[in-house]
């Protein structure tokens, strides 16, 4: 379950910021996980539960944007929203298409209490 | 602790090791604490704040990517890679579909042409790293504990540990999984996924990741399609719906068949580096 590593990951990299800040508490997490990342959203939820015990993201809210992808597809030229990892042209039906957003895996951003 | 990836477990240790070696090296377990230091950090915060009846809130923007650790250490082994002059090959499927064993027939084929080297992933024992060094190439061993596919820094550390030469192929033979590899960026200049014919051919609809990131989908144990249910043609279609820029191989790892097409590929894009 490659999640867990991800939500180490996440974890690693809030709990620096959170560190430089200086702050006291976290009280929100907030990070983007694109539909075409790879990430099953259920089992990075329940990894986070797991990654953040005895951590000072252990209270925090977790929240979670999903954006859709956005793809162009190489024969009639369209680009068209994603939202699935199997995916056609909705004008030509080809399956020639390039990917431009969708796998975004980011830690957003932290509120935190002074 | 962390349960599920067991990184709160003192046993769950990477190690990297070559054949016949004893002494185990540790490399990375889960590098973050849990919590103490910043326990105290909040104990003083509070002492030093304990008038203040409300606490201010404010926004801390972070924008960073997730795999940047990783993707970093991806883009070392690369930029080391290209310096030497390596094609490096990340071979990625399920359990037991046949990398190990396709590995051993490339080794005896092109051995005398190529410096070949091998970097072996699973999650326990040497008995890979083995086979790899009785079919006569230099192999190294990670051994992954629980984790469920390699990293840059594995990678990293079992390269250096291979002294590879310039001009060399390194194939890496990821953890048996058909899902985890696929995010971990290793540095590679090729992406192998391997399905075996006994798996069922909707596999790249089941799990459209890894054959999104790959280049190579090579179809293997096809000496038992007689015995299967198993549609070559439409495990090929739905491998295209995913990713339109696959290349196939249809190959044998017992009989042989169809693999001088992929010791032609590996040598081509050996001489085009
Ligand atoms: N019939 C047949 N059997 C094969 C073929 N290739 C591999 N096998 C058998 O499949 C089994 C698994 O092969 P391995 O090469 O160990 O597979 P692997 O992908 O390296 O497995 P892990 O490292 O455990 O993930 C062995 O019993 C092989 O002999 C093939 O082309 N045809
Ligand atoms: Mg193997
Ligand atoms: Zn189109």
């Amino acid at each position: 379950m490659h999640e867990m590593s991800i939500a180490l990951s996440i974890v690693d990299i809030a709990e620096k910021e959170f560190k430089k800040s200086g702050a006291a508490k976290v009280t929100e997490l907030e990070l983007e996980i694109g539909l075409l990342a790879g990430i099953e959203y259920d089992a990075l939820e329940f990894a986070m539960q797991m990654a953040v015990k005895n951590t000072v993201l252990e209270k925090a809210v977790l929240k979670l944007d999903k954006p859709a992808g956005l793809a162009k597809c190489n024969d009639c030229g369209l680009e068209f929203e994603v939202k699935e990892m199997i995916f056609s042209c909705p004008d030509c039906k080809g399956y020639n298409n390039s990917l431009i957003r969708g796998k975004e895996l980011r830690v957003k951003s932290l509120l935190v209490d002074d | 602790m962390c349960g599920t990836c067991g990184c709160g477990d003192p046993k769950n240790v990477v190690s990297i090791s070559l054949p016949g070696e004893k002494q185990k090296i540790e490399v990375h377990t889960h590098e973050h604490k849990h919590g103490d230091k910043f326990h105290s950090h909040e104990h003083e915060h509070h002492t030093h704040d304990h008038d203040h009846s409300h606490a201010q809130q404010r926004v801390i923007e972070v924008e960073q990517d997730i795999l940047s650790a990783n993707n970093l250490l991806a883009a070392r082994n690369r930029g080391y890679f290209d310096a030497k002059n390596v094609l490096s090959i990340n071979l990625m499927s399920s359990p037991g579909s046949g990398k190990t064993s396709l590995l051993e027939k490339t080794i005896v084929a092109l051995k005398e042409q190529l410096n070949l080297y091998v970097v072996e992933g699973d999650q326990q024992t040497m008995n890979d790293a083995n086979r790899i060094d009785k079919a006569g190439a230099p192999v190294v061993q990670v051994n992954t504990g629980n984790g469920c596919h390699l990293d840059a820094d594995m990678v990293n550390q079992a390269v250096k540990k291979l002294q590879i030469k310039e001009n060399s192929l390194v194939f890496i033979e990821n953890v048996g999984n058909l899902v985890c590899p696929s995010l971990f960026d290793l540095g590679e200049s090729k992406r192998v996924v391997i399905i075996s014919v006994t798996e069922g051919d909707d596999k790249p609809l089941k799990y459209p990741v890894i054959f999104k990131s790959a280049d190579i989908c090579i179809i293997n144990k096809i000496d038992l399609l007689p015995y299967v249910d198993f549609d070559v043609k439409k495990v090929k279609e739905y491998a295209l719906q995913v990713n339109h820029h696959l290349t196939f191989f249809e190959v044998s790892a017992k009989t042989d068949e169809g693999l001088s097409e992929w010791y032609g590929w590996l040598t081509e894009n050996f001489n085009a580096k």
